[in-house]
């Protein structure tokens, strides 16, 4: 919907589509200036850090996976982590590998669904992957090709794409046998080649302007040499270096009316970023030498603080993320024992790993009988809240000249660029601009 | 292929849930694009921009009603529907967010936000059936996207969706699965738990946690028993059978005859 009254202007959309979750947009405009942004997010909470007061804390990698059917291996993952770390507990070897295995099949088809079948019509100027499959079907089918190998990597490792069943604290239920994973190489391969030509057809895209003095958050792995996916330090391009613990230190949440996610920043200072824009940025040298090699061809080589071109980036992540699977596959020896076995205790434990969407941290107090005592569960899409407003508030200045409807699907595709997923907001998104 | 226009109409809505069922629409890949041609994919949010009026042929309902205005939007959903089908937990059972059920929703509230009067939310999460009348619910945490499949093929041949009732044990033996409970004493909900996964958990060596929700006729008591006889405490018992179909019937009621032992 758009329209005016009395000399207002007003764009909006009621209902985001091509986003994970519900969410809505409202921007005001009195002539060129914008008078306000707001990214609302109207998903019903569903009280997860409530509700898992009193479960025991083996439960709260099954518990937290539902809060996003898009990315529950982050869930798991993170979640796992902080209770690891409240037992004292590490988790190391094969073990350790193959949770970074079942990341990257979740970054893969997670990635591949966002690229494909909800970023790229955007570019394309279709309403959706299907209308767009219509005119470029190799594309699509290639797209579905990769997201498919993604998920077949999930379930080999997890059992099954959505809410893996083989994870637990302390490693899995089950480790996979060597030839399981061996049956995955060939299409791994297959998909790894066209991942590259995926990175090519991204960049030859046209990208909208828009370029800001982002404060990039992501994870910096202790491993030289490693691109961050399930575990490291937090870092930023302004000086942020703290572990996982020291992130209530670092960060705050705080409530806004027109949203039931809340918004996270950076303490005294303000709006960051998290995501592929943050990790690629932060941590491009760590990229394996074909992913780094298909990022220069693609024009990205140097970084980039476009949000536009995070479609690229995220086609390198795929790239990489294939690449990497294979490489850990061809690694990994089956260990003696799925998980490593624990005792609880009363303590705190902070986790965080690099969701599809960005860092996801999650700390869980738990007691001596291990049950879980308090959560707190911070997701990406809450973190990069007020940096979406941000973009969206920078790109409507340079572009008033455009007209309401033009105007309202750049402002889609905007929020789109951050692949927002809507409900994760553990703690509530719909598109409005008003002209004054 | 049928002619645009003759073809039948396919809305998918979104209630309070994970998006994990619909993303299994997504995940046929093989299938998908064939299906868009064959149906006319005229609602579905999360993949289209693009909407098309009702009345819908078929509507798949995810997600439990948890908001007054959600309890409005299924009446109108409703509505313009000639089949509804619920897919997933939180859809057919309210999903784990009816942990509410069991407590104080306003509670939960101001344990998650520092501003509770901004938030509204009903007392409970309900299953679609509690609100309207549902053509057919397809179990599951998430839901299979085999069995999907075959519902969206049933209804759109007017005829019933071929999906078994019985419980995961009959998965177990057709896997040729070890029985958990049996070989190692892990305590496991496969008796009472609708069929649908394929025995996933048994078959990475984990008790069921009966994300499927409670197949037609089960007996928990027994359950109950044999599952304390390995050690298992009320508290145990309670936590398994209040999870992701914590608010089905056959669920409710074995969680609360543990509660007042």
């Amino acid at each position: 919907m758009s329209g005016g009254d009395g000399g207002t202007r007003r764009i909006e959309t009621g209902y985001l589509s091509r986003v994970e979750g519900e969410g809505a947009m409202h921007v005001r405009l009195r002539g060129d200036e914008v008078l306000g942004v707001e990214l609302r997010i109207y998903e019903p909470p569903r009280f997860f850090e409530a509700l898992l007061r009193g479960r025991a804390l083996g439960e709260a990698p099954d518990i937290t996976a539902r809060i996003c059917g898009i990315c529950p291996v982050a869930y798991q993952t993170s979640a796992c982590q902080a209770m690891e770390d409240a037992l004292g507990i590490e988790v190391g070897g094969q073990l350790r590998d193959l949770r970074r295995l079942i990341y990257c099949g979740e970054w893969i088809q997670s990635h591949s669904l966002h690229l494909y079948l909800l970023h790229a019509p955007d570019f394309l100027g279709y309403e959706s992957g299907f209308a767009m499959a219509r005119d470029h079907r190799e594309v699509v089918e290639r797209g579905l090709r990769a997201k498919k190998a993604g998920n077949r990597l999930i379930a080999a490792v997890g059992g099954r794409e959505v809410h893996p069943v083989n994870v637990r604290v302390g490693g899995f239920y089950r480790a996979p046998e060597r030839r399981e994973l061996e049956g995955l190489v060939a299409e791994l391969e297959r998909c790894r080649s066209e991942a590259l030509e995926t990175v090519r057809w991204t960049a030859g895209l046209d990208f909208p302007e828009l370029e800001r003095d982002y404060e990039l958050v992501s994870l910096r792995s202790p491993l030289e040499g490693e691109y961050p996916i399930d575990r490291g330090r937090i870092v930023s391009s302004k000086g942020i270096d703290v572990a996982a613990a020291e992130f209530d230190d670092t960060f705050e949440e705080e409530q806004v009316a027109h949203s039931t996610a809340l918004h996270a920043r950076v303490r005294a200072r303000g709006s960051y970023l998290t995501g592929p824009m943050a990790r690629f940025n932060l941590n491009r040298g760590r990229l394996s030498p074909l992913a780094a090699e298909a990022a220069r061809e693609a024009g990205i080589g140097d970084g980039s603080l476009n949000p536009f071109r995070s479609i690229v980036v995220r086609a390198v992540e795929i790239l990489y993320a294939f690449d990497e699977a294979l490489r850990l596959i061809d690694a990994y020896e089956r260990p003696d024992t799925p998980a490593v076995e624990f005792e609880p205790r009363a303590a705190v434990g902070h986790g965080v790993s690099e969701a599809p969407r960005g860092l996801l941290y999650h700390r869980y107090e738990i007691t001596e009988a291990g049950e879980i005592a308090s959560a707190w569960i911070v997701p990406p899409t809450s973190q990069n809240q007020r940096s979406i407003e941000e973009d969206l508030r920078e790109f409507v200045a340079a572009n008033t000249h455009l007209p309401d409807e033009e105007l309202r699907h750049r402002c889609e595709q905007t929020i789109r660029n951050y692949d927002p997923c809507i409900s994760c907001s553990t703690h509530f998104l719909t598109l409005e601009v008003e002209r004054e | 292929m049928a002619a645009t226009g003759s073809r039948p109409k396919l809305a998918v809505w979104k209630f309070a849930s994970c998006d994990g069922c619909q993303l299994s629409i997504l995940d046929l890949e093989d299938e998908l694009l064939m299906l868009a041609e064959e149906i006319e994919i005229a609602y579905f949010m999360e993949a289209s921009r693009a909407t098309v009026e009702g009345p819908y042929d078929l509507s798949l309902v995810e997600g439990s009603v948890t908001t007054a205005a959600d309890a409005e939007r299924i009446r109108e959903v409703r509505r313009v529907s000639r089949r509804l089908v619920t897919i997933g937990a939180c859809a057919t059972a309210g999903g784990i967010q009816a942990l509410r059920n069991f407590a104080d929703v306003g509670e939960f509230v101001s344990a998650v936000y520092a501003s509770p009067s901004y938030i509204s939310t009903l007392e409970t999460s309900t299953p679609i059936s509690e609100n309207v009348s549902v053509d057919y619910e397809l179990h599951g945490c998430p839901i299979d996207k085999r069995q999907l499949l075959e519902v969206i093929s049933a209804f759109l041949a007017q005829r019933a969706p071929a999906i078994p009732s019985y419980s995961v044990c009959v998965e177990c033996k057709r896997r040729g699965n070890v029985c958990v409970t049996v070989a190692h004493g892990t305590p496991c909900l496969g008796p009472v738990t609708h069929a649908g996964c394929g025995a996933l958990c048994p078959a990475h060596d984990r008790g069921c946690y009966g994300c499927f929700g409670p197949m037609e006729t089960p007996n928990t008591a027994s359950l109950s028993a044999w599952t304390r006889g390995l050690g298992a405490e009320t508290s145990d018992l309670i936590r398994a059978y209040r999870s992701f179909n914590a608010n089905a019937p056959a669920f409710r009621a074995a969680s609360e005859l543990e509660e007042g032992r």
